[in-house]
């Protein structure tokens, strides 16, 4: 189990289907599990792309 | 960053908008399969700010909403046996079964819980060890790992009083039957975000490959949906279906490996039963052979003959045939506070969705 910051509340949730995360990093949760660790450079990325996209227009 | 306000920025969907319009020269119609897309489609305005010739239609991704009438009235017969307490997530409460409500029934007295989690009824379970505690579990592939979580923990901790009522549905047999049926023109799937977190493309390709549809995994955020319409978009113009992913934050191609393992350690695929579309092949889930005794459907309940509203549409609207607005009951005898179908009763339905928004 893990406490994990929910738009300022703590929550309690279970790490059985994403184990491997380290404090201070995103997660996805569903139903009080995490289920998918947020990639901070995709996310990066596809902002990146959409920024010089909307510029180009 | 906090990946939320950064994918509402409207500057940049104003950009992708203008994109989409450029691009696209051709008459199509696409279809979201999840009721969150649906929501964020509508509370955003999506519909109303694309070019007249792209036509977004919802499609069947609403799980309380495709749980069959049969089911619920499976979990109401359980609930009204002295030694069972019932849980359930909070949508499934108003949903009408043949003749009552598992709110009715909480009404009356019986034990119905609300959960949030599958670990909660691990929870509850330990509490009332002289209790059957029965949890109903519905959802789609993102849930599907959970609930497995669930039973793995209750087996190893030797938990012998809790018990599932299995309605889990498998998204890309669905999608299958709703391709194959052609009933309605579909040029594009803009797939769950979600349940592909857990799925990753694998089992998407034959919508490219058997259909030639183009397929892309998006998120649930405006850019994240224009972003995706646009991929669509492209795929269409330049005739190269396939299945990409534009939310490549959470999703990655071979999805969550450890919790499809948690799945298939548990279940086997199975027929599915869904709302209005009847049997689906391989779109459900069976206890494997170790965790038979934990199935509720073991139960010796009588339960009523299963019947419908003849006039509710959820059927044709889940598969994209018919919108609400076509539907007699809209907005006069069926609404939030008196739903008739399950698709005004989940926040996920494309009923409650129109209700709300349109």
């Amino acid at each position: 189990m893990a406490k994990v910051d929910v738009g300022g509340f703590l929550r309690e949730i279970s790490l059985d289907l994403c184990p491997d995360v380290s404090v201070g990093e995103y997660v996805l949760i569903h139903t009080g599990f995490a289920i998918q660790k947020v990639d901070e450079e995709d996310a990066k990325e596809t902002l990146a792309l959409l920024q010089k996209m909307a510029e180009a227009i | 960053m906090k990946f939320i306000d950064e994918f509402r920025d409207q500057e940049i969907a104003k950009g992708l908008i203008e994109k989409i319009k450029k691009s696209s020269s051709k008459s199509i119609q696409l279809m979201e399969v999840c009721g969150t897309h649906t929501v964020s489609i509508f509370r955003y305005g999506i519909r109303g700010l694309l070019p007249d010739h792209i036509k977004l239609i919802s499609g069947p991704g609403c799980p309380v909403c495709v749980t069959p009438n049969s089911d619920i009235d499976f979990a109401i017969a359980l609930c009204r046996q002295e030694d069972v307490i019932l849980t359930t997530f909070g949508d499934m409460m108003k949903v009408p079964g043949s003749t009552s409500s598992l709110q009715v029934e909480k009404a009356e007295g019986r034990d119905i819980r609300i959960i949030y989690s599958s670990l909660e009824a691990l929870r509850i379970a330990k509490e009332n060890p002289e209790k059957k505690v029965v949890f109903f579990a519905i959802g789609f592939e993102t849930t599907s790992p959970t609930i497995a979580v669930a039973i793995l923990h209750a087996r190893q901790e030797g938990i012998q009083n809790l018990f599932f009522l299995n309605s889990q549905k498998r998204i890309p047999p669905a999608l299958y039957a709703l391709l194959q049926s052609r009933q309605v023109k579909i040029n594009g799937l803009i797939l769950p975000g979600h349940v592909s977190a857990i799925l990753g493309t694998g089992p998407y390709q034959f919508i490219s490959e058997e259909f030639s549809i183009p397929a892309v995994i998006t998120g649930f955020e405006p850019l994240d949906i224009l972003q995706g319409i646009w991929m669509l978009v492209k795929q269409i113009e330049e005739n190269r279906p396939s299945v990409e992913i534009q939310y490549k934050r959470i999703v990655k191609k071979e999805g969550n490996p450890l919790a499809m393992e948690k799945i298939e350690t548990v279940f086997k695929k199975a027929d599915g039963n869904w709302r209005g579309i009847g049997r689906i092949p391989e779109s459900g889930y069976r206890f494997k052979e170790p965790f038979q005794a934990m199935d509720a459907r073991r139960f010796e309940v009588v339960v009523e003959p299963s019947k419908e509203h003849p006039e509710c549409l959820c059927g044709e609207v889940l598969q994209g045939i018919k919108t609400p607005l076509e539907c007699r009951l809209f907005k006069k005898a069926c609404h939030p506070e008196n739903p008739i179908g399950p698709c005004m009763v989940s926040i996920e339905g494309t009923c409650h969705t129109y209700f709300k928004y349109q």
